[in-house]
């Protein structure tokens, strides 16, 4: 039999229920797998005894023939989902050594369903960066390498331990969030499937919160049925998030492979940047292409307020920000000071000690628009841009089923690159955060490889609740894109 | 608009993050970086327009004022404060606060 760890999540879960393999030969492989693959960085804690625990149980149901949807499967999980007696991060000094006496509702989900946790994947911190750097335990490596170099590329951030080790077979899929881009930026860099359903999918509940109004956890995948199967078992209503919205979960797996005849593709002119490669440009031309031969039809949008979505993130993201991190003050969790003069300094210590320096500066530009006299300039006119986005979307969504645009603006970057220019940095979520700040859902596909071997993605934008027609879309650039390639494994 | 290094110190101070005096200066630089390339929303017309408040046109779902069970129940002072630097029964510690 070929290595477990080549199979896909779909494939794995029908020879787990086939007893084909055994939940604990997958998991054993994985964690085997994960032990060689240290240079990547891409877990912040590995869990094997508990993964091996898991795995028995699952062992246990399966041979009665009984089980979850994915029993036995093992997972990673981002280490900005909180888990019952292990350690979760958020990738912050600040949180080391935190061990939740609860478990997010995402994640109970996934266990419910039967899978196994192989450990907690590590991220920008507090999610905040796109390209891994800002975590306090280093940035993650992706396993995609320049052809014929040996540079460290970045996988994309926040989930960027997701999207590694989801492009490394460290685990057979991951959960993963998204705020401005950060499923679907580093899905784009690793060749990987990511997807952030419409906002209120999937319950908050026991997530770190970043930025509340535009959160959503999802996953990141091998394939589009993959993260499919996922998003099924993490979504659903969730009375303790009550943003989550009460709705039945449809089965987005049975959607793969229905006609996309007649479906209209959106495209939108605005995302046609100055200086974007070549390449993307061919890739989105590619797209079009695939879909038209599918039988979609093409309809040109405009959506003129692109170019103000990502300024609008930077006051409402760290406005957010700054109100929820508040509550790092070294009291109820968390690092405290070791040196302090009353509790204002502890405070004032504590949290300089605990949050890494792109933390603290989002902090302070949320901090400083939400101060009287400045609310109104920045926070007030950034929601009120916000909602003309909205409304945008709602009337391109009047022409249109899907929306399809690049996932990224570049491939995968050296560590290193953009790391001293805040402003250059952001700009990485220009095609992703647009769906954000309406709420909607959108998914990366890998499309194609760049002149140096670099994977570059194709973006879907779906409407509100409308994941079906996301994943119908998406199966059908998959299929006509074809993509099989992969990272020659250097790091094993 | 831009801010100062004044100013930077009275937001850091709002922030509760304390700022070495040698990082005012360089914090200062970074944050007018940001919000020089923030002001471009200026552009945007947006008289009558309504902030955005929810992308999901939903009422906020209200339950019975009962104390639940489970996680977010009570009675479970113990997980409350597990993961508190310092604890005395059950209580969080913190400085003197009161002269």
């Amino acid at each position: 039999m070929t290595d477990i760890t080549d199979l896909t999540l779909a494939e794995l879960r029908d020879a787990l229920k086939a007893k084909k393999v055994s939940s604990l030969e997958a998991t054993d492989a994985y964690l085997a797998n994960i032990e060689k693959a240290t240079d990547l960085n891409a877990f912040v804690t590995v869990t094997a005894d508990k993964a091996r625990e898991m795995a028995k149980a699952s062992d246990a149901k399966l041979q009665k023939g009984d089980g979850g949807a994915i029993e036995g499967v093992p997972l990673g999980i981002k280490d900005l989902f909180c888990t019952e007696g292990v350690q979760t991060t958020a990738g912050s000094h600040i949180l080391e050594g935190f061990v939740p006496t609860y478990e997010s509702t995402v994640s109970a989900n996934l266990w419910r369903d039967g899978a196994v946790m192989l450990g907690k994947l590590n991220m920008d911190e507090f999610a905040m960066g796109s390209s891994n750097e800002t975590s306090y335990f280093g940035p993650v490596i992706n396993p995609w390498r320049v052809k014929g170099g040996n540079a460290k590329l970045t996988p994309g951030g926040s989930s960027g331990g997701s999207s590694a080790s989801v492009a490394a077979h460290l685990c057979a899929a991951a959960t993963a969030t998204d705020t401005g881009g950060s499923i679907r930026q580093p899905a784009s860099l690793t060749a990987t499937v990511g997807v952030k359903p419409t906002y209120g999918r999937c319950s908050r509940w026991g997530i770190v919160a970043f930025a509340s109004s535009l959160d959503q956890a999802g996953p990141i995948a091998r394939d589009v049925r993959d993260s499919a199967i996922m998003l099924r078992s993490m979504a659903g209503h969730d009375p303790k998030d009550s943003t989550s919205v009460d709705r039945p979960t449809p089965d987005y797996e049975a959607a793969l492979g229905q006609s996309v005849k007649g479906l209209r593709i959106g495209v939108p002119k605005e995302y046609r940047l100055d200086g974007m490669p070549a390449e993307i440009e061919k890739l989105w031309a590619d797209g079009i292409k695939w879909m038209k031969d599918a039988g979609c039809e093409i309809v040109d949008i405009s959506l003129p307020l692109t170019k103000y979505a990502l300024p609008v993130y930077y006051i409402v993201a760290p406005a957010e920000a700054s109100s929820n991190l508040a509550r790092y003050d070294g009291v109820r969790y968390g690092h405290r000071a070791k040196e302090f003069t009353d509790v204002q300094s502890m405070y004032a210590n504590s949290r300089a000690e605990g949050f890494g320096k792109e933390v603290q500066r989002r902090i302070m530009i949320g901090t400083y628009v939400l101060s009287a006299g400045y609310y109104d300039a920045y926070y007030l006119r950034a929601q009120k841009v916000r909602k003309r986005i909205f409304d945008e979307f709602s009337d391109a969504f009047g022409k249109c089923d899907l929306i399809l645009t690049p996932s990224a603006p570049s491939a995968a970057f050296a560590l290193g690159e953009k790391s001293n220019d805040p402003v250059q940095m952001y700009l990485n979520d220009v095609f992703t955060v647009t769906a954000n700040l309406a709420g909607l859902p959108g998914a990366s596909v890998p499309a194609g490889l760049d002149a140096k071997g670099l994977p570059l993605g194709l973006q879907l934008i779906a409407k509100p609740f409308d994941e079906e027609t996301m994943f119908k879309g998406m199966f059908a650039l998959e299929q006509a894109a074809n993509f099989k390639a992969r990272p020659e494994n250097w790091w094993a | 608009m831009s801010v100062d290094k004044e100013t930077v110190r009275k937001v850091a101070k709002l922030a509760r993050l304390a700022v070495p005096e040698d990082r005012l200066e360089p914090m200062t630089n970074e944050l007018n970086g940001i919000l020089k390339w923030i002001e471009q929303l200026n552009e945007v017309d947006v008289d009558g327009v309504d902030p955005m408040t929810s992308t999901v046109d939903m009422k906020l779902p209200m339950r019975e004022d009962v104390v639940q069970s489970g996680p977010t129940g009570g009675g479970q002072p113990d997980k409350v404060v597990a993961n508190a630097p310092r604890t005395e029964d059950s209580f969080f510690v913190v400085p003197k606060v009161v002269e």
